[in-house]
C-alpha cells in the first residue's frame, strides 16, 4: 500500500468509528462527538488526497479549512440544542427523544 | 315560376303563425287574455287553414311539379346538413288538408270544451305549438327537419295527454306516451343514421335518387327502422299501448292529436318513404303483417270495453293498422285515401264523445249513459254518421277507402290479409254500433241528477261537428269516385309512380268484393242491434259462455300485463341488482377497498417512525452504503 491508501484507510476508520458512535451511542454528546469525528475523517481525506494528487494547489485544504468553520458553528448550534432540550426533558439519552414516534 | 313567391309566403306563414301563437299565448295568457286567450290561437289557426287550403290548391294546379324550397340553412357539420327545407307535393296538400282544416275545427271546439278550465291559455298554447309541430311535420323535405316536427308533436302529445297534470292517471298515460314513443323513435333515428351513412345526405330527393343504389341488405334495415318509428307514433302492435291510455287528456286532443294528425304521421312518413320501400319487399311484409294484425287485435279489444273514448281510441289503433295493411299491400293510394277519410271521421267520433260527456257532466262510463238520443239530436245524427262512415257503409267515406284496401289485398293475392280484414269490419261494425246504442238508446242508465243536467253543447261545439259530418259523408264519394281510377289516385299518381292501377268491374271482382264487405259491415250492425237493443241480456249470457275469449278482449290481451312483467318487471329487477350488487359490491367494494388498503399499509407502516433519530440516521447510512456498493459496481464494471 503506497501513503496515500494509508492516509485514506485512516480516514475511512475514523469515519465508521465516527458512524457507530453516531448510531450507536445513546449520550447526545457524545453523538455531537462522534460527528466531529467524522467531519475531521472527510477532513484526513480530502488534506492527503489533495497533497497526492495534486490538482489545483490548495484547493483540498481550504475545503478542509472551511469544514472545520462549518463545523464549529455546527457545534454550537448543536450543544445549545442538546443544553435546551435536557432544560425540557432533564436528560441527554437519545432514546428518551421519542414524542415523534408514530 | 308563377305564384311561388306567394306559395313561400303561405309556406312561411304556416310554420310561424302557429309559432307565434304559441310563445304570446303562452307569455301573456294568463296576465292579459285569461278568458279571451283562445282569440289569437284561434284566428291564427283560421289563417293556417286557409293557408293550407291555398296550398293545396296550389298542388291542384300545378299537377306536374312540386314546390321546393330551402329557406335557410340550419345545420351544417361536416358532410351533414340539415335545411329549413320544405315540399308541398300531392301527399303533402292532402295532409295539409286534413291538418289545417281539422286543426282549426277542434280549436274552434275547444272553445267550448275547456270552457272555465284552469289552464285554459296553456290548453290553446300548446294546441298551437302542435300546428307548428305537425306543419313543420308535413311540409319537410328532409328527414332531419321532419324529425324535428315529429319530436315536436311527440311532446306536445306528451303536455295535452297530461294537461290535468293533478290527477295522477293523467300525468302518468303522459308519461306512457313520452316513453313508448321513445321507443320507436329510436328506431327512427337509427334509420336516419344509416340513411345518412349510406346515401350521405337526409334530403328526400338525394335519398331517393340513390334507393336503387343502396344494398339489399341495408335498405331492409332502412326501412324496419324507418317502420320502427312509424309503429310507435301509429300506435302500432306492439308499441301501441300508450294510445288508448292516451284518452286521459281533454277530448279535443283525442280527436286532433290521436285520431286525425299525429297518429297519422307514421302513415305519412313511410308513404313518404315509398321510394324505398317498394325496392325492400321483406320491409313491405313486415309492414302489411303488422298492420293486419293490429286492425283485428285492437277491433277486437274495442268490442268489450265500456270507455267511450277507449272504444274510438281501439278503433284508431285498427284504423291505423288498416293504412299499414294498404302500404304494406302495395296499395299505396287507397292507404291514404284512408288516411284522408279517417281524419275526418275520426275526428268527428272524438268530438261527439266529447260532446256526449260533456252533456252527462264528465261521465265516460258508455254503461250510465242511454237513451240520449232525443236529448242531445245534434251530437246524435252526427256521431251516427260518424260511426257510419267508419264502419264502411255505401257511400260515405270509410266505405270506398276501406273498400279500396281490401280489394288491393285480394287482388295482391293476399288472401289471408284479405280475410282478417274482412273479420275486423265485423267487428269495427259491432263495436261502432254498439256504442251508438249503447249511448243513444234504450233507458237511460245515469242518475236522476245526471239526466237533469243533460243538455245539448254550446253552438260553438256542434257546429265543427256538423263541418266535419259533411266531408265524413261525401268525401269518399268526391274524391273515391270511381273506384281505383277517382280523382284522389290521378292526385297522387306524381308521389306513388309507378303502381299499376287495375280496371275496376263493377261486375268483377271488385264489385264482388265491395257488396260483400258491406254485406259483412250490414250484419255487424244487425249483431249489434241484437245484442244491445233487442235482447240486451245477450252479452252477459256470451260472456259467461266465453269467460276466456272474454277476459282476454276485456282485459286489453293483457298487453299492459305483459309489458308490465317483461320490460317493466326484468328493468327494475337489473336495477335492483345494479344497485344492490353491482354498486354496493362492486364499486363501493373497489372504493371502499382501497381505502382500506392504504389504511391496512399505514398500520403496518407505522412502526418504522420511531421517533428516534438514530433510528433515522441508521436509515440514511444504510441507504448510502447501498448506494455507494451499487455505483461502485456499476463503475468498476
Amino acid at each position: 500500500m503506497n501513503a496515500l491508501q494509508w492516509w485514506l484507510t485512516l480516514s475511512i476508520l475514523l469515519f465508521c468509528i465516527g458512524a457507530y458512535g453516531v448510531l450507536a451511542r445513546r449520550n447526545v454528546i457524545v453523538v455531537v462527538m462522534s460527528l466531529e469525528v467524522m467531519l475531521n475523517a472527510v477532513n484526513i481525506a480530502l488534506v492527503a488526497i489533495a497533497n497526492f494528487r495534486g490538482g489545483a494547489p490548495g484547493a483540498g485544504t481550504l475545503f478542509a479549512l472551511f469544514i472545520i468553520t462549518i463545523a464549529a458553528a455546527e457545534v454550537t448550534v448543536g450543544l445549545a440544542i442538546v443544553i435546551a432540550n435536557y432544560r425540557n426533558k432533564r436528560t441527554v439519552q437519545t432514546d428518551q427523544f421519542n414524542e415523534l414516534k408514530g | 315560376m308563377e305564384g311561388t313567391q306567394y306559395m313561400k309566403i303561405a309556406v312561411a306563414l304556416l310554420v310561424l303563425l302557429p309559432l307565434a301563437g304559441f310563445i304570446i299565448t303562452l307569455l301573456f295568457g294568463k296576465r292579459f287574455f285569461r278568458t279571451k286567450a283562445h282569440l289569437l290561437p284561434v284566428a291564427l289557426v283560421t289563417v293556417t287553414a286557409v293557408l293550407s287550403i291555398y296550398a293545396f290548391e296550389w298542388v291542384v294546379r300545378h299537377p306536374d311539379e312540386a314546390f321546393v324550397w330551402n329557406a335557410f340553412s340550419w345545420v351544417a357539420a361536416g358532410r351533414l346538413t340539415g335545411e329549413w327545407g320544405f315540399l308541398v307535393d300531392s301527399l303533402t296538400g292532402i295532409m295539409l288538408l286534413v291538418v289545417g282544416i281539422i286543426g282549426m275545427l277542434v280549436h274552434y271546439y275547444s272553445i267550448g270544451y275547456m270552457k272555465d278550465d284552469p289552464g285554459y291559455y296553456r290548453f290553446f298554447a300548446y294546441l298551437n305549438l302542435f300546428m307548428f309541430a305537425m306543419f313543420v311535420l308535413i311540409l319537410a323535405n328532409n328527414y332531419l327537419l321532419l324529425f324535428l316536427g315529429w319530436e315536436g308533436v311527440g311532446l306536445c302529445s306528451y303536455l295535452l295527454i297530461s294537461f290535468w297534470f293533478r290527477k295522477k292517471s293523467a300525468s302518468q298515460a303522459g308519461k306512457k306516451a313520452f316513453l313508448v314513443n321513445r321507443v320507436g323513435d329510436f328506431g327512427f333515428t337509427l334509420g336516419m343514421f344509416l340513411i345518412f351513412v349510406t346515401t350521405g345526405t337526409l334530403q328526400f330527393t338525394g335519398v331517393f335518387d340513390k334507393a336503387e343504389m343502396i344494398g339489399s341488405g341495408t335498405l331492409l334495415w332502412i326501412c324496419l327502422l324507418l317502420f320502427t318509428g312509424a309503429v310507435g307514433k301509429s300506435a302500432q302492435f306492439p308499441l301501441h299501448v300508450w294510445l288508448p291510455d292516451a284518452m286521459e287528456g281533454p277530448t279535443p286532443v283525442s280527436a286532433l292529436i290521436h285520431a286525425a294528425t299525429m297518429v297519422n304521421a307514421g302513415v305519412y312518413m313511410v308513404a313518404r318513404s315509398y321510394p324505398l320501400f317498394i325496392h325492400a319487399h321483406t320491409a313491405m311484409l313486415i309492414v302489411m303483417i303488422i298492420g293486419t294484425f293490429t286492425a283485428i287485435y285492437s277491433a277486437y279489444i274495442a268490442i268489450t270495453q265500456n270507455d267511450i273514448k277507449r272504444v274510438i281510441a281501439y278503433s284508431t289503433v285498427s284504423s291505423l293498422g288498416f293504412m299499414f295493411l294498404a302500404l304494406g299491400a302495395g296499395a299505396w293510394v287507397a292507404g291514404i285515401f284512408y288516411l284522408f277519410a279517417h281524419g275526418f271521421f275520426k275526428g268527428l267520433l272524438f268530438l261527439c264523445s266529447g260532446s256526449v260527456i260533456h252533456a252527462m257532466g264528465g261521465e265516460q262510463d258508455m254503461r250510465q249513459m242511454g237513451g240520449l238520443r232525443q236529448k242531445i239530436p245534434l251530437t246524435f245524427w252526427t256521431m251516427l254518421i260518424g260511426a257510419i262512415a267508419l264502419i264502411g257503409v255505401f257511400p260515405l267515406a270509410g266505405f270506398w277507402a276501406k273498400d279500396e284496401i281490401l280489394g288491393g289485398a285480394f287482388v295482391g293475392g293476399d288472401y289471408v290479409v284479405w280475410a282478417v280484414g274482412i273479420i275486423t269490419a265485423f267487428l269495427t261494425a259491432v263495436f261502432a254500433f254498439r256504442l251508438i246504442f249503447m249511448t243513444f238508446f234504450g233507458e237511460c242508465r245515469a242518475s236522476e241528477e245526471v239526466r237533469h243536467h243533460i243538455h245539448e253543447s254550446a253552438k260553438v261545439m256542434t257546429i265543427p261537428l256538423v263541418l266535419l259530418a259533411i266531408p265524413s259523408a261525401l268525401l269518399g264519394i268526391l274524391v273515391g269516385w270511381p273506384p281505383e281510377t277517382g280523382w284522389i289516385h290521378r292526385f297522387l299518381e306524381p308521389v306513388f309512380f309507378d303502381l299499376e292501377h287495375e280496371k275496376f268491374a263493377w261486375l268483377g271482382v271488385g264489385g264482388g268484393l265491395m257488396v260483400f264487405s258491406l254485406a259483412v259491415a250490414l250484419l255487424g250492425v244487425y249483431v249489434a242491434y241484437v245484442m244491445y237493443i233487442r235482447r240486451t241480456e245477450l252479452p252477459a249470457r256470451l260472456a259467461a259462455r266465453l269467460p276466456v275469449a272474454y277476459e282476454a278482449s276485456f282485459n286489453k290481451m293483457y298487453m299492459d300485463q305483459v309489458y308490465e312483467v317483461v320490460p317493466i318487471r326484468s328493468t327494475i329487477a337489473f336495477a335492483g341488482w345494479l344497485w344492490t350488487f353491482f354498486d354496493v359490491k362492486v364499486i363501493d367494494g373497489a372504493v371502499n377497498g382501497l381505502a382500506r388498503l392504504w389504511e391496512l399499509a399505514g398500520e403496518r407502516l407505522r412502526p418504522l417512525q420511531t421517533g428516534r433519530v438514530q433510528n433515522y440516521a441508521l436509515s440514511i447510512f444504510a441507504g448510502m452504503v447501498v448506494l455507494v456498493v451499487v455505483l461502485a459496481w456499476f463503475w468498476g464494471s
